[in-house]
């Protein structure tokens, strides 16, 4: 039985490989970028906009800060308390167009040690976790081998 | 001589007491705590509960609902005498809004006496969300989608201070060696012993770059302060008493440009540009614009060192020193004991471990001490004028000045 992939927050990214990016929403008033998205209201406090169109977040950024946890994270991010816990590191991307930065974990096996302030990274599609019926589908940030 | 508000009324209200449960992981609930910290306070104010015209608890949001309505638990505990009660929560920044409800209800005329309490009980290990499934909840979802820990934060801070100002691991260690000294004498802390940058560089790292020993741990504790009038405390024959003079408790502003806990991203700037000020720069000079000082009038400060990275930020943030500068003022002694403006005098978050709703409300009491003369062993000679500094999740800004 072949198990459903579902994003483990709807309408947060969409699109396969080269097209897979991060969904924001921009409002049609001030032109005001929100990730995570918003739908009803802008948060500009000089806008009254309401009308909020869905935009695809560039796709690569630079990065801005990196930490890992070495510790298993409390629920409700799921672990599986059986197999020890592996670390993993998260990205903080700056996005030079929307002038933001959104935070994201690395793909597996990229360390602390490996990143610097500054270097590319592109946003690609990754795994959170699995269990019997459902893959549960993130994004996470690759370095593209470009350095600051 | 008291302030002026600037249509004769006075801004200043007094402390008449101050009184603290010690930290630690003592295994019992919030309202004990937070008890034995409201009678120290008001035995030190010389004051009877009943006599208490108002009363304010910061919240805790893990002991159930007490901990949501915690001015009528603890008032309920003390025995109720039909006092105005306000309950109120703002994360981090809970104790400092108590401060602020309890002047304002004091400069309004409202009551005479307010007592201040904030208590918490903490889990063992790193704070978690509260239950069941919220994706419309930031703090939620960075758990859910990221396994986001407060560490982990923390971690983001301290990398991104090496990149850009060059601090290094032995600066974020010196912090906790400081702080981790002032700790040893103080009988409030939970740590009290001294720690070295090996014992540092030796713990278990926990979000790159920083070790456990760089980042603050959840205790048990509870502080509480007695504010009157300027008129109640002459009346009482308090002459000179500790004087808060500026609450600040702001939001930031948009376009917030800063990774704050708990979001995932930061605001935009591609609309609005971003303010020049930082928020946490906000809330320090918000409290200075209050007062009518700058931090060089400060002889002691207080900040809310969740990390050791993040103590030499608020030494940015609170202008004790130019952006970048602040492990190199760490690194000249200035912020240790006998130094020029003194921080953590109390050995801050690194020897307490947070309590929550307690925090800010200890650190005004560490600030009353010092004000006062009593600090014993810690004391910084003189001190004149003293600020806390602290943020709360979700946009809570605080910091209180006393003067004397």
């Amino acid at each position: 039985m072949s198990r459903t992939r579902t994003p483990v927050v709807a309408r947060w990214f969409a699109g396969d490989g080269e097209n897979f990016s991060l969904l924001g929403t921009r409002c049609r008033a001030c032109a005001s970028v929100f990730f995570p998205r918003e739908d009803v209201r802008c948060r500009n406090p000089g806008c009254q906009g309401a009308d909020l169109e869905e935009v695809p977040l560039s796709r690569r950024g630079r990065v801005w800060s990196y930490t890992d946890g070495r510790y298993r994270p409390p629920s409700p991010y799921v672990t599986d308390p059986e197999l020890p816990w592996e670390p993993y590191t998260l990205i903080a991307v700056e996005l030079e167009a929307e002038r933001m930065v959104v935070l994201g974990q690395a793909v597996p096996g990229v360390t602390p040690a490996e990143l610097a302030v500054g270097m590319e990274v592109e946003v690609v599609p990754g795994v959170l976790h699995e269990d019997t019926e459902t893959v549960w589908t993130t994004w996470q940030w690759r370095p593209t081998g470009v350095r600051a | 001589m008291a302030a002026d508000g600037g249509e004769g009324m006075t801004a200043d209200v007094a402390v008449l007491g101050a009184g603290m449960h010690p930290w630690g992981k003592w295994g019992r609930g919030f309202v004990e705590y937070g008890v034995a910290a409201a009678r120290a306070a008001l035995a030190d104010a010389g004051l009877d509960w009943r006599e208490v015209g108002s009363i304010v608890g910061a919240d805790t949001v893990r002991g159930g609902y007490p901990g949501y309505v915690a001015g009528a638990t603890f008032a309920k505990a003390l025995g109720w005498q039909g006092a105005r009660v306000t309950s109120v929560y703002a994360a981090c920044a809970s104790g400092a809004q108590a401060i602020d409800t309890a002047r304002v209800q004091i400069l309004a005329g409202r009551a005479d006496v307010v007592l201040v309490v904030g208590a918490d009980a903490a889990p063992k290990g790193f704070f978690r969300p509260a239950g069941g499934d919220r994706p419309d909840d930031p703090d939620w979802l960075r758990f859910r989608v990221l396994g986001a820990t407060n560490p982990t934060y923390f971690g983001l801070y301290a990398r991104r201070r090496m990149a850009v100002h060059g601090d290094t691991m032995e600066d974020f260690a010196q912090v906790k060696v400081k702080n981790a000294a002032s700790g040893v004498l103080n009988p409030y802390a939970r740590y009290r012993k001294r720690v070295t940058a090996e014992e540092v560089a030796a713990s278990a790292m926990v979000a790159d770059p920083l070790r456990l020993l760089d980042i603050c741990a959840t205790s048990d504790g509870g502080a509480a302060v007695v504010l009157s009038s300027m008129e109640f405390a002459r009346r009482r024959g308090v002459v000179d008493p500790v004087r808060i003079r500026a609450v600040s408790t702001v939001t930031p502003r948009y376009p917030s440009t800063v990774l704050d806990l708990p979001e995932i991203a930061t605001d935009s700037a591609v609309a609005v540009a971003s303010a020049t000020e930082t928020f946490r720069a906000s809330i320090a000079r918000t409290a200075y614009d209050e007062a009518g000082i700058g931090p060089e009038d400060l002889s002691v400060a207080e900040v809310y060192d969740l990390s050791t990275a993040l103590e030499l930020q608020w030494y940015e943030d609170l202008g004790l020193c130019g952006e970048g500068e602040g492990a190199k003022l760490l690194r000249e002694g200035a912020t240790a004991p006998g130094g020029r403006i003194p921080v953590n005098s109390s050995g801050g978050l690194a020897s307490f471990g947070e309590a929550v709703p307690a925090q800010a409300i200890a650190q005004v009491c560490e600030v009353t001490w010092q004000l006062r003369g009593t600090a014993e062993d810690r004391q910084v000679p003189g001190a004149r004028v003293g600020i806390t500094a602290n943020q709360g999740l979700f946009g809570h800004g605080s910091a209180v000045i006393a003067v004397r």
